[in-house]
């Protein structure tokens, strides 16, 4: 007879998360959706990563800016920085590096966090209780994620651009208006829809890879900084692939 | 008497490991019975079966008259409505106050909104373990003991008709230790429960137990009042109680 035992890890690890996502998936929808747990989460895997988010988007454009500059004008070609910067940033290095802070601060905490409740039986308490783990730590957290990174994603992009009118600014001269009209005339939806979409998986990503890690950590204090490493390691593989997909998809129907 | 919980034949392993060989424990409307046991001779994975947390390889287990895994996923769920667990370092959770412990299970088992209902439930439970004044405190600020009185209120607020106790005295000294077994004691009467307590503390096992059953390598060896074990004629049991 096969026991669990015959199957690698690796394969009992992709059935786990299956089974897991179905679980998310089913809970997501049952009555008595967990509002005020579901805003907490997103007070703290959103307001609190406003900060951290705000200096890497400003020194991204910064410095995507310095760094482009002498090229540039070798080529004559200073007035593209504006919309160059606007189309990498918004289109790729936001999202992506946005996806990789979040995979780093919150991932790594929500894997922390639940693996500290699995390892003191807090996840326990609440099944023998009869309460519904899942709709109250799990489905709250993913979906706050999922709300949340796209959030932040479009602030750490405004931000940048803010961070590449300075720099402009400490090599010539370029009023904020026409830096502004400069970057946003050359985007089109097909550059912002896209980036959008991909923002929500990595907030998915996000979200169910801390809560899985979290949730199916063993029995021990090691155990807490394993999930949380494992959750940041997985999370940012996820992000990669993730865009890299997404990306694929973008070019074959929507710059085709 | 009804009998609330019997296991019959109760084998569970880990990684091919038997930790459970045989295990026969019934236990009637209203008793207390303490399993007695040295560590790893699976007391805990015990009641972890009898909540369905875990499940038992062989053997039959039913609480209520029905066997446990034969429940589907709401069933399994009504029938934990009616079981208390304390879990030995009272399981808190550490993100909420006192007051949300209490509130948690109060909304979402008992499914009561009312706030003023709430509050008065939440009063009412902590009046009888004694921790009135914190009910605003966070689980971190309590100690050892309290934790322990806070865990058996929260279990207790929704009025479960069948206590688990996991080693409610371990780490505790021995006069706050003697507390939480009359407590225990106590609350078994105010609120007319059955209970199945695990432990090594024998004065614990003196003050709540009506019938006590000794497990060694994953079976019950022995049955009956802490007395009649005493003088028991064979030195391991006896051992116990020394």
């Amino acid at each position: 007879m096969l026991s669990k035992h015959s199957f690698s890890p690796a394969l009992i690890d992709i059935a786990d998360q299956t089974l897991f996502f179905k679980s998310f998936f089913r809970n997501s929808f049952k009555k008595g959706f967990e509002w005020n747990e579901f805003l907490r989460q997103a007070y703290v895997t959103g307001y609190r990563s406003i900060g951290i988010i705000a200096l890497t988007g400003f020194i991204l454009g910064f410095v995507l800016t310095l760094q482009s500059l002498p090229t540039m004008k070798q080529f004559g070609a200073v007035s593209f920085i504006p919309g160059m910067v606007s189309i990498s940033v918004i289109r790729e290095i936001g999202p992506v590096i946005v996806g990789l802070m979040c995979a780093g601060k919150i991932s790594s905490s929500m894997g922390a966090e639940l693996g500290s409740m699995n390892v003191t039986e807090q996840i326990d308490a609440m099944v023998v209780s009869g309460a519904n783990p899942m709709q109250y730590l799990v489905v709250t957290r993913i979906l706050a994620c999922i709300v949340m990174v796209p959030l932040l994603t479009v602030f750490a992009d405004v931000i940048a651009l803010l961070g590449g009118f300075v720099s402009s600014n400490l090599e010539g001269s370029i009023s904020a208006r026409l830096y502004f009209y400069k970057s946003t005339s050359v985007l089109e939806f097909s550059d912002i829809i896209p980036s959008l979409i991909k923002t929500i998986l990595f907030g998915f990503a996000i979200g169910f890879v801390g809560c899985y890690k979290g949730f199916h950590s063993n029995r021990g204090t090691e155990s807490v900084g394993l999930a949380a490493n494992s959750a940041v390691v997985t999370a940012s593989v996820w992000i990669i692939v993730i865009d890299a997909i997404v990306v694929q998809i973008t070019n074959v129907f929507v710059y085709k | 008497m009804e009998q609330v919980i019997e296991i019959q034949g109760l084998k569970k392993s880990f990684n091919g490991k038997e930790v459970l060989t045989n295990i026969n424990l019934t236990v009637k409307r209203g008793e207390n019975v303490v399993i007695l046991g040295k560590s790893g001779e699976g007391k805990s994975v015990t009641i972890k079966c009898i909540t369905g947390l875990m499940h038992q390889d062989e053997g039959s287990l039913k609480v209520f008259g029905r066997e446990v895994t034969e429940l589907n996923h709401h069933e399994l769920r009504d029938l934990r409505k009616r079981i208390g667990f304390l879990f030995q370092n009272g399981a808190l959770y550490d993100s909420m106050t006192v007051r949300d412990n209490l509130a948690f299970p109060l909304q979402r088992v008992s499914k009561i909104k009312d706030k003023k209902q709430i509050e008065q439930l939440s009063m009412e439970v902590l009046e009888a373990v004694g921790l009135e004044d914190a009910i605003d405190k966070m689980p971190s600020e309590l100690s050892g003991g309290m934790r322990k009185r806070m865990g058996l209120a929260r279990t207790l607020i929704v009025k479960p008709e069948i206590m688990l106790y996991d080693e409610p005295t371990t780490g505790l000294d021995t006069i706050t230790s003697k507390e939480i077994s009359s407590l225990i004691l106590d609350m078994q009467r105010k609120y007319d429960t059955s209970s199945v307590i695990i432990t090594h503390d024998i004065p614990c096992a003196r003050i709540t137990a009506d019938r006590v059953l000794i497990m060694s390598n994953g079976e019950c060896i022995a049955e009956g009042t802490c007395d009649e074990l005493e003088h028991a004629k064979d030195p391991f049991v006896r051992s116990f109680f020394k």
